[in-house]
């Protein structure tokens, strides 16, 4: 394999033939600036923040002592709202121009820890908060199988990146569906593990309860060796699900025996058609692999929208209370301390930042508090409660992550409530803490990557990729066992 | 109109522990600004809190000396402000479900026992610090430091039960007394250790209503509360005289100048938009950990004072001398176990505090010098009536010096103890010659003045005459002249 | 229910943030847009729903011992301004806020 095609690889063979001596980590991480990005960096514009200099000091620490580092070599991208001590980090937005953290995020340190190196922060959502990485103050990621259409969001730029090749893993955050959709976007895995299992110290809080960090990848196997490098309690975040992370070793035992809830009420209306005849091959896959498919009746996902908005902005306006220019990031006027701080809001935050800030502050004043926030946080437990009662009956839900293919830039960003409506089917997992997975599913006959979401109870990561690695698409058939070195379909570029 | 006054006090304990309540910096730092923080700290984007399990401990200690109900959970909160001392621009503290609620801490005012009921307890974490310019040619700057931001505290509330500051200043002192005697704070006002926010009222006279109230700030010392509080009343009074309103307000005390000044109106009532902190999980006080920290409370001032003085026979007033410091207490209880407890108690209130004072010593250095079992020979030998009070001050100082018991100590310095009756009896002769009225006096019946003639005896004697035997002596002269007639 | 433009204009003040004239009124009527979306709780059966608290219990605190500090340095490093160890801003009085 010449170093020329190491973009290529699965992650895990990647990291085998670097500890193998077969090849460099320098190589490893340098294979998909040379290739890929070369070809599609510039339109796409997946990356944020990249710097070679940081990516060769990376491969170096490497270098020395690869053994026994399940991800020796492999290039990561991050999303820029995970603190990185090598890169900046600014969460795509002007207010933390030129931040740079005094310190690694966990899953960033777990990483490096690994073996793994970054190799780049990855254009977002302005604070995560957008379905289209079309908020990011560095301009807008495009969506590589369309360059006229969104990646998704808000870890666009993730998702993307994993899809052109610049590298086979990619870490996210999912509040609300901003892994998951952007990978059913892009045509690849995205996994949000179950609340608690993945630290969330490093990672700019958005919305405290739902947001979790989330892993992109091409292959099912590369998800379960990240997760296990990466999952588990970490001292520093009070919220971590204590005990051991579940054993993901198993991703390829198949799916036999396993039932999965097929809620076709929610897609009876209001889900494109084409997306649906996903879904229909999705469950056909995992039949044909000895699955059983149990239908039920889920809830339409409107109430937990309507909680999800109220919850998630009340929380991300208390964290964003932080960024006023006192300590870090950019300073606004002077005068006096008030309207600096007011005026480095108003012009370091964008506009659906505030909108949401205000959104959120309201939802928490004296007044609203009841109406809103509290009664979010009691539809909350319901939703919940939905979901544990679906979970008596199977093992899993099958369902769809977004109601449309990957729709045009543009489209949306008018109007917020269309944009907020396109995560119905993601926020019920942030909300109940579970897990889900999206899975790619083939394309739309236009050619546009489709997907299916795999959502399961709490711990049910390992189910979650089992049954992932049944539906996935690429010549694979239901084979248990067996890891593939060969490339999934790559878009080419038109 | 008779008006009276009713006032609540916001009380808050800096905690003694060694590191901050959501973070590992230490709690404990010196002069170099900033030189204590962390990202979590400082509020850095990504930081998370985790809490200090021995903040928690040393505040549910005082809840549970407080006589406090304590729930089996408690939830953090986050109480939010922009203000450039408060890293996230909120505050992590407890709002409706906090660590403890009700509890009383008993305070003596004006020689009387009182109990003054609290609503609540709760921790929360302290604010960095701002310096702003002073003087005219100052750099245009505030200075922000933020080695103090997330230090423990408790924040205790009363309910509005104060009717005088003189009962406020009562509650302050005791409750300095028992954070001290706990060992969770060090309780120093001066350094922001304990502070004391008000809030104050007037009302008629058996009006169940409360009044309008204000609230007052900066209030640096227990003197300065008092102070301050009787200002504010008297301005209030004046107001509601002259058939004014009280307006909601905050004020500032300047102690300094003895005078009120308005920090702000209270047109508009915060808005703090309290919500559960959701980077916390709730925390919960097993029953089991709760009985183990009760059990474990040492005997609380109050209930030491009070054995002191049915067991020891201490006046009350002494008691509670003895009891402001509970190394103060051990101490003398040390020495009482081996001499006469109301003789222990006077030495150790006067001369033991008279030489911490002099000599700017802590109670352990002075421990170190005269372990109270050493103090006791001594204390015992007075006691007896075998050493003289002159003498026995001498060998104190001597003492605090040197080693070694009284017997030993005397004999270093050559001092000696007249215990000889016959000439003691010579003295009293002689005494008794010098003050021929006060004795006729004392043979008349008025037998106090033998004290004055012992003193006397004592001091003829250079201060060496041991004061049992000399009263002996001195009572035998008396007789004699007695039976003799007075002659 | 719609939301009045004052109302903006209070909870901006609330979380410092200036709201030009000419947007109010739209973000009156986007938030009032979301909110009257949240009607569709209020229909909901929230019966014996107690709010969710998302953390899970079971991390006990912290051992009272240090850990963990940041060099002046590093924490000054990223400050707009600093100067003599110290975090610089405009000059402010005491009473900004509570």
């Amino acid at each position: 394999m010449s170093a020329g095609g190491l973009w290529r690889l699965p992650a895990r063979a990647l990291a085998e033939a670097v500890r193998s001596g077969r090849c460099t980590p320098l190589e490893a991480v340098s294979s998909g600036w040379e290739g890929p990005a070369a070809a599609w960096e510039r339109d796409v514009h997946a990356v944020a923040h990249a710097d070679p200099e940081a990516r060769a000091a990376g491969a170096a620490a490497v270098a020395g002592h690869p053994e026994g580092r399940p991800l020796a070599g492999v290039p990561v991208v991050v999303k820029d709202n995970l603190c990185t001590l090598d890169l900046p980090t600014t969460c795509c937005s002007r207010l933390l121009a030129g931040y740079h953290a005094p310190y690694d995020a966990t899953v960033v340190s777990r990483l490096r820890a690994a073996g793994a190196v970054v190799v780049a922060k990855s254009n977002m959502d302005e604070f995560a908060m957008g379905s289209s990485t079309e908020r990011s103050c560095y301009g807008p990621t495009r969506n590589p199988w369309d360059l006229e259409r969104v990646p998704g969001g808000s870890s666009g730029g993730s998702a993307a990146a994993v899809a052109y090749g610049l590298a086979p893993l990619a870490l996210g955050s999912d509040t609300g569906g901003s892994v998951r959709q952007p990978a059913a976007f892009c045509g690849v895995l995205g996994l949000k593990p179950t609340y608690g299992r993945m630290s969330r110290y490093g990672l700019v809080a958005f919305a405290s309860s739902l947001d979790q960090v989330g892993l992109f990848a091409r292959h099912v196997g590369d998800l379960a060796v990240a997760y296990a490098a990466l999952a588990g309690p970490d001292p520093r975040d009070a919220t971590s699900r204590p005990g051991p992370a579940p054993d993901v070793g198993g991703w390829d035992a198949g799916v036999e025996g396993l039932a999965f809830g097929w809620p076709a009420n929610l897609w009876r209306e209001g889900v494109d058609a084409e997306v649906v005849e996903g879904l229909e091959e999705a469950a056909a896959r995992l039949e044909r692999a000895g699955a059983r498919r149990v239908p039920l009746e889920m809830p339409s996902g409107e109430a937990a929208l309507a909680a999800y908005y109220l919850v998630a902005t009340a929380e991300a306006s208390s964290n964003l209370a932080r960024f006023d220019g006192v300590r870090y990031g950019a300073r606004a006027g002077d005068g006096d301390v008030r309207a600096l701080q007011a005026r480095t809001r108003s012009e370091g935050f964008g506009e659906e930042v505030q909108r949401r800030i205000l959104l959120g502050t309201y939802a928490l004043s004296k007044g609203y508090y009841d109406e809103y926030y509290l009664t979010a946080q009691r539809a909350r437990t319901r939703v919940r409660r939905e979901h544990e009662a679906a979970f008596a009956r199977c093992d899993f839900l099958l369902g769809p992550v977004a109601p449309t293919p990957p729709f045009r830039l543009g489209e949306k960003l008018e109007d917020p409530l269309a944009m907020y409506l396109s995560d119905l089917f993601t926020l019920g997992a942030n909300l109940a803490g579970i897990p889900g997975l999206s899975v790619p599913v083939g394309t739309t006959r236009a050619g546009l990557p489709r997907a299916a979401q795999l959502l399961g109870p709490d711990d049910a990561e390992p189910v979650l990729l089992r049954a992932a690695r049944a539906v996935e698409v690429g010549g694979e058939r239901a084979r248990l066992g067996r890891t593939h070195e060969t490339e999934a379909a790559w878009p080419s570029k038109r | 109109m008779a008006l009276e006054a009713v006032i609540g006090l916001e009380c808050h304990v800096q905690l003694r522990t060694r590191t901050k309540m959501f973070c590992g910096c230490r709690a404990a730092f010196g002069d170099e600004p900033n030189t204590a923080v962390c990202p979590v700290c400082l509020g850095l984007p990504g930081s998370l809190p985790r809490p200090n399990g021995a903040a928690v401990e040393a505040a549910l200690r005082l809840g549970l000396a407080l006589g406090c109900e304590v729930p089996a959970v408690s939830v953090f909160a986050r109480k939010h402000y922009f203000y450039p001392d408060m890293p996230k621009n909120y505050q992590i503290t407890q709002y409706d479900r906090p660590l403890c609620v009700g509890g009383a801490l008993p305070a003596e005012v004006g020689g009387e026992e009182r109990d003054f009921e609290l609503a609540r307890l709760h921790l929360e974490e302290d604010t960095g610090k701002s310096f702003h310019p002073e003087r005219r040619g100052d750099r245009p700057v505030s200075r922000l430091d933020y080695n103090r931001a997330g230090v423990p505290l408790v924040e205790i509330v009363t309910k509005p039960v104060f009717r005088d500051p003189a009962e406020c200043a009562a509650f302050l002192a005791a409750l300095r007394r028992l954070v001290r005697w706990l060992g969770v704070s060090d309780g120093d006002m001066e350094k922001g250790q304990l502070r004391c926010d008000a809030n104050v009222s007037l009302r008629p006279g058996g009006a169940t209503a409360l009044g309008v109230k204000t609230e007052l700030k900066n209030l640096n010392t227990i003197h300065g509360v008092e102070r301050g509080l009787r200002a504010e009343i008297g301005r209030q009074r004046a107001l509601l005289e002259e058939g004014g309103e009280v307006e909601p307000a905050t004020l500032l005390y300047d102690a300094g100048r003895g005078r009120l000044a308005v920090m702000r109106t209270k047109e508009e009532i915060h808005d703090y938009r309290y919500f559960p902190e959701p980077d916390l999980p709730a925390l919960a006080t097993g029953a089991a950990a709760l009985e183990r920290l009760r059990a474990a409370l040492p005997e609380l001032p109050w209930a030491r004072a009070a054995r002191l003085c049915a067991v020891h026979g201490l006046a009350a007033e002494d008691a509670r001398v003895l009891c402001e410091q509970r190394e103060l207490a051990d101490y003398y209880e040390a020495c009482a176990a081996g001499a006469d407890p109301r003789t222990a108690s006077h030495w150790v209130r006067t001369a033991v505090l008279a030489a911490l004072r002099e000599r700017g010593w802590t109670l352990e250095a002075l421990a170190g010098r005269l372990a109270p079992a050493r103090l006791a020979g001594l204390v015992a030998r007075v006691a007896a009536g075998t050493l003289p009070g002159p003498l026995a001050k001498r060998a104190f100082a001597w003492m605090l010096e040197e080693p070694g018991g009284v017997d030993e100590v005397l004999a270093r310095h050559g001092a000696r103890v007249l215990d000889d009756l016959a000439a003691l009896r010579a003295l009293a002769r002689e005494v008794l010659d010098e003050h021929a009225e006060v004795a006729a006096g004392v043979l008349a019946g008025r037998g106090r003045a033998v004290d004055f003639l012992l003193g006397q005896v004592v001091k003829r004697s250079g201060g060496q005459a041991a004061p049992g035997p000399a009263r002996a002596a001195l009572e035998a002269e008396l007789a004699r002249r007695a039976g003799r007639g007075g002659a | 229910m719609a939301i009045p433009p004052e109302e903006v204009r209070r909870v901006a003040a609330l979380a410092r943030l200036e709201i030009p004239e000419d947007r109010l009124g739209r973000l009156a009527r986007e938030l009032s847009a979301v909110l009257e979306y949240a009607a569709v709780l209020r229909r909901l059966d929230l019966a014996g729903c107690e709010p969710s608290a998302f953390a899970p219990g079971g991390a006990p605190p912290r051992a009272d011992e240090p850990a963990g500090g940041l060099a002046r340095e590093d924490a000054l490093a990223m400050a707009p301004e600093a100067g003599e160890g110290f975090f610089l801003v405009p000059p402010f009085v005491e009473d900004l806020e509570p």
